[in-house]
């Protein structure tokens, strides 16, 4: 399997940090799933209520690499400008850029997204690019420098797991070199492990945990999940027929007729 | 000389994006800066002066999917 930019990471499982019920179900979902990166962000600071203070007091308690995004962004200038300013505050050269192209599904803008991101790899950055499956795209992104591509599985926040499974078998295939990482509209582990047996390096999740009614216990399943993927994947499944084929054999059954 | 920070009006005594940052309460914070839509490095702030009306971004570490 790939790195991340030279680094290993021995779970495959990224999560989000938004939208938990509090900070210590968040702190205790990402333990007990053993989970090495967050995805984080920046919103505007208030100077009496220092909320994103107490944000990092706790993400640098957690002790894990942090993945920051641009969310929200919908132009190349401010993704880059988002982007400058978290490397500066996070300290990495690490950013899970997204440029928003359309209101109602949150697609990415795949013409600003390779921009942005010919932009920031000049710049020095190790760009995590939010894509689609789009084949020309991922070329594209590659060619800007991008090591990493996270091409949606669904819409973000959908739940709806992986919505074109030949595209992401597809990007897979033709880009055997490329980190690969299932981002986004993942609902339930079963949608993770899929995407792992697919051949995908990581996924990456946020609203399926934080959503659920159990978070802590989410966390762990698709944690797991993730792991039973990728064995699955290293196993080299067998090819589905379409006939059965008994598993039992039929020499030696006794006559009994 | 009023500013723009985080998209509210505010009177501020000084110039100087740093001293800015001081006077409005942000001292010790882990925050980035921008001015008038462009990032201002906190090595850049000391010499960075603000003028009437200048839009001000004061960001920091928020919970993100």
């Amino acid at each position: 399997m790939h790195d991340f930019y030279g680094v290993a990471l021995g779970n495959r499982l990224m999560l989000g940090t938004a939208l938990y019920p509090s900070p210590a179900i968040l702190a205790e979902a990402v333990r007990v799933a053993g989970v090495e990166v967050v995805t984080v962000s920046l919103r505007r600071e208030s100077a009496e209520r220092r909320d994103g203070q107490a944000f990092w007091a706790l993400i640098r308690e957690l002790g894990l690499r942090v993945l920051p995004n641009t969310a929200g962004c919908h132009t190349v200038k401010e993704a880059v400008t988002t982007a400058q300013m978290a490397r500066e505050v996070f300290d990495t050269p690490w950013v899970k850029l997204e440029v928003i192209g359309e209101h109602d599904s949150l697609q990415p803008d795949l013409f600003g997204l390779v921009e942005a991101a010919r932009i920031l790899v000049a710049e020095g950055f190790e760009v995590f690019p939010y894509t689609t499956e789009d084949l020309v795209a991922a070329e594209r992104l590659v060619e800007a420098g991008c090591r990493v591509l996270m091409p949606w599985g669904a819409p973000i926040g959908s739940g709806l797991g992986l919505n074109n499974r030949y595209g992401l078998r597809s990007l897979r295939a033709h880009f055997p070199e490329v980190t690969l990482v299932v981002d986004a509209g993942l609902g339930l582990p079963s949608h993770a492990a899929a995407a792992m047996e697919l051949g995908y390096d990581g996924v990456l999740l946020n609203t399926a945990v934080a959503k659920a009614g159990d978070p802590v216990t989410m966390a762990k399943a698709f944690s797991q999940a993730v792991e039973a993927g990728r064995l699955a994947r290293a196993a080299d499944p067998m090819e589905p027929r379409d006939m059965a084929a008994p598993s039992t054999p039929v020499l030696g059954k006794a006559f009994l007729g | 000389m009023r500013i723009v920070l985080n998209g509210k009006s505010r009177e501020v005594a000084v110039a100087r994006l740093d001293r800015v940052l001081e006077e409005l309460g942000f001292h010790g914070t882990k925050v980035a800066t921008a001015v008038n839509g462009q990032f201002v490095a906190r090595s850049r702030r000391g010499e960075t002066a603000l003028g009437e009306g200048d839009r001000v971004e004061v960001i920091a570490p928020m919970q993100g999917g």
